[in-house]
């Protein structure tokens, strides 16, 4: 009465294949982050030491450390969050609380969505436009971070927006009905509870922000410099750009050197994108609905 | 000219809490609300039934004019409330919603500790300043006091609200409204969220909560209406059919639709 049937026997079959076939596709998904990290791990780790993070390039950058261009990509990555995390989320809880829902709101939801897909290096131009020239802020530490503020501005925005959006809307109508304002409402409800949808933003952000290398190129990033830059004015090293000219441009480049380079960015990733989780944790653990 | 008149306590005459006159309501095209004219007393619960779409919810919804958020809404006629007509232009909203409050259907406290919950409307329309500890202790407790909340939580008023029961949490956020003295408390089917139990203590409430406030009440439990309010309303197809003493009109109702609705006949 219970035994299999034919039937059974052959869909079972079937789902096993597909069990294995889906599985291998997961597989084959895996191992070149596999392979990419322990290659980077394997050839890069001998390389990293003391004097490799907190000493400056010599003897044409086939010797010596990378702390200019670890410093660079730091200084270039805080100061774009300083631009873009302000203006991101001001532009987002307006768009998401305040702005009516009509054709033109949604005209700037689908700018923003498309502002996205922009090629960093169109973007990288629009910097040099803007901030080298017009703005004559000379290829600079600004004029640099002030692009990529513009090419993660729209990232920020729409992470923010869908957090906000997240937050129940029976919590703005109960603070609604005691008549609270729409920016009490905000500050006292929404954002509280939208903080960690806002930090994966900035998470995002941060790991696209520190790898980009075309929209620095052209704005403030250079390829060698013998002295620490003294202000945001100045032009700046930056790991993404030393790693181009340490694996291309420099001749009788010891091999393990570039892996040294490429290791340091990934673990810089990394550990900014690890705060950040940390702290979203913590603040996810205090609320609760 | 942004306060509205002071309510009076319990009054004993008959003076009214809400007036409407000739109130159209139209949601784009379609018109929800015909020429409703109601008066509702002060200081008693009245309640409105009356079938799925009759306008009685959307009638609630036009007392603290909380229907505008919705674009597309369009009204005529007027709405006083204890004397004034709300929808004079230099009537300033945050003090129609003050003083109007509202209780929803489903239970909607805010992801904040029990005491800041309570606390809520009273420190918006207090410039965001906080009182004292001691001061805030006592409105804390005493709003919990009339909604008999106290003893159940006075231990933990600062654990999330959203932890609390759903009766609870009906509970609290009608603690929530009494600090900032509203006068008249309107609610949307306040219990159908509730299990019998917890529909029972939160009509207990309400009916301990008359005579300091008027409550309008929406409720598509007839049985709810006939025990727990003075007053009702049986609403159809946007108009007002029947306005009686609820005992009246659950014995003896005046037209064949209230007798037809009550008897469980269509609706």
């Amino acid at each position: 009465m219970f035994e299999a049937t034919q039937l059974n026997r052959r869909n079972e079959t079937t789902q096993k294949l597909f069990r294995l076939a889906l599985g291998g596709m997961t597989g084959i998904l895996i191992l070149p982050v596999i392979l990419i990290l322990g290659t980077l791990i394997w050839k890069g780790a001998p390389v990293i030491s003391f004097e490799f993070l907190f000493t400056g390039p010599t003897k044409g950058m086939t010797a010596g450390g990378i702390f200019p261009a670890l410093l660079g990509t730091i200084l270039l990555v805080l100061v774009a969050l300083l631009a873009s995390v302000p203006l991101g989320v001001a532009a987002a809880i307006y768009l998401s609380e305040y702005a009516p829902n009509n054709w033109f709101t949604r005209a700037i939801n689908l700018a923003i969505i498309n502002l996205a897909g922009v090629p960093s290096i169109v973007h990288a131009l629009f910097g040099v436009g803007a901030f080298v020239i017009f703005f004559k802020f000379g290829t600079s530490i600004l004029a640099a971070s002030l692009t990529l503020a513009i090419m993660t501005l729209p990232v920020v925005i729409v992470a923010t927006r869908e957090s906000l959006q997240a937050v129940p809307e029976a919590f703005r109508e109960a603070c609604w009905n005691m008549g609270a304002t729409r920016w009490q409402t905000i500050r006292r409800v929404v954002l509280p509870n939208a903080v960690t949808g806002i930090l994966t933003g900035v998470i995002l952000e941060v790991s696209r922000t520190a790898g980009e290398t075309a929209p620095i190129m052209f704005t403030g990033a250079a390829f060698f410099l013998p002295l620490l830059p003294q202000s945001v004015f100045d032009q700046t090293m930056a790991l993404s750009l030393h790693l181009f000219v340490v694996s291309t441009q420099v001749p009788n480049m010891p091999e393990q050197l570039p892996y040294g380079v490429a290791l340091v960015l990934i673990s810089l990733v990394l550990l900014m994108n690890s705060l950040s989780i940390a702290l979203r944790m913590y603040l996810r653990g205090k609320k609760k609905w | 000219m942004t306060a509205m008149a002071p309510i009076p306590g319990r009054s004993t005459e008959r003076s009214l809490a809400i007036r409407t006159s000739k109130l159209n309501l139209w949601y784009g095209t379609f018109q929800a609300l015909f020429d409703v004219d109601l008066d509702i007393r002060q200081g008693i619960i009245t309640s409105m039934i009356g079938p799925s779409g009759c306008g009685k919810s959307t009638f609630l919804r036009s007392v603290n004019r909380i229907n505008e958020r919705l674009g597309y809404v369009r009204t005529t006629g007027t709405i006083d409330v204890m004397g004034q007509n709300i929808m004079d232009p230099e009537v300033e909203l945050v003090q129609v919603r003050k003083q109007i409050g509202m209780v929803f259907q489903r239970p909607n406290p805010l992801p904040i500790s029990i005491r800041d919950n309570v606390l809520f409307g009273h420190r918006i329309h207090n410039a965001g300043k906080r009182d004292a500890r001691s001061e805030e202790d006592g409105i804390v407790e005493n709003a919990l006091q009339t909604v008999l909340l106290w003893d159940k939580v006075k231990d933990k008023l600062d654990k999330k609200a959203t932890a609390l029961s759903l009766e609870e949490q009906q509970k609290l956020c009608i603690a929530r409204l009494l600090p900032v003295k509203p006068g008249v408390l309107l609610m949307d089917e306040p219990c159908s969220a509730l299990d019998p139990k917890g529909t029972e203590a939160v009509e207990e409430l309400i009916w301990e909560l008359r005579g300091e406030y008027t409550i309008l009440i929406v409720t598509h439990n007839m049985a709810q209406a006939r025990r727990a309010s003075e007053e009702c309303i049986f609403m159809l197809m946007g108009k007002v059919v029947e306005h009686d003493d609820t005992g009246q009109m659950f014995v003896t109702p005046k037209h064949k639709e209230t007798a037809d609705y009550i008897e469980g006949r269509y609706g």
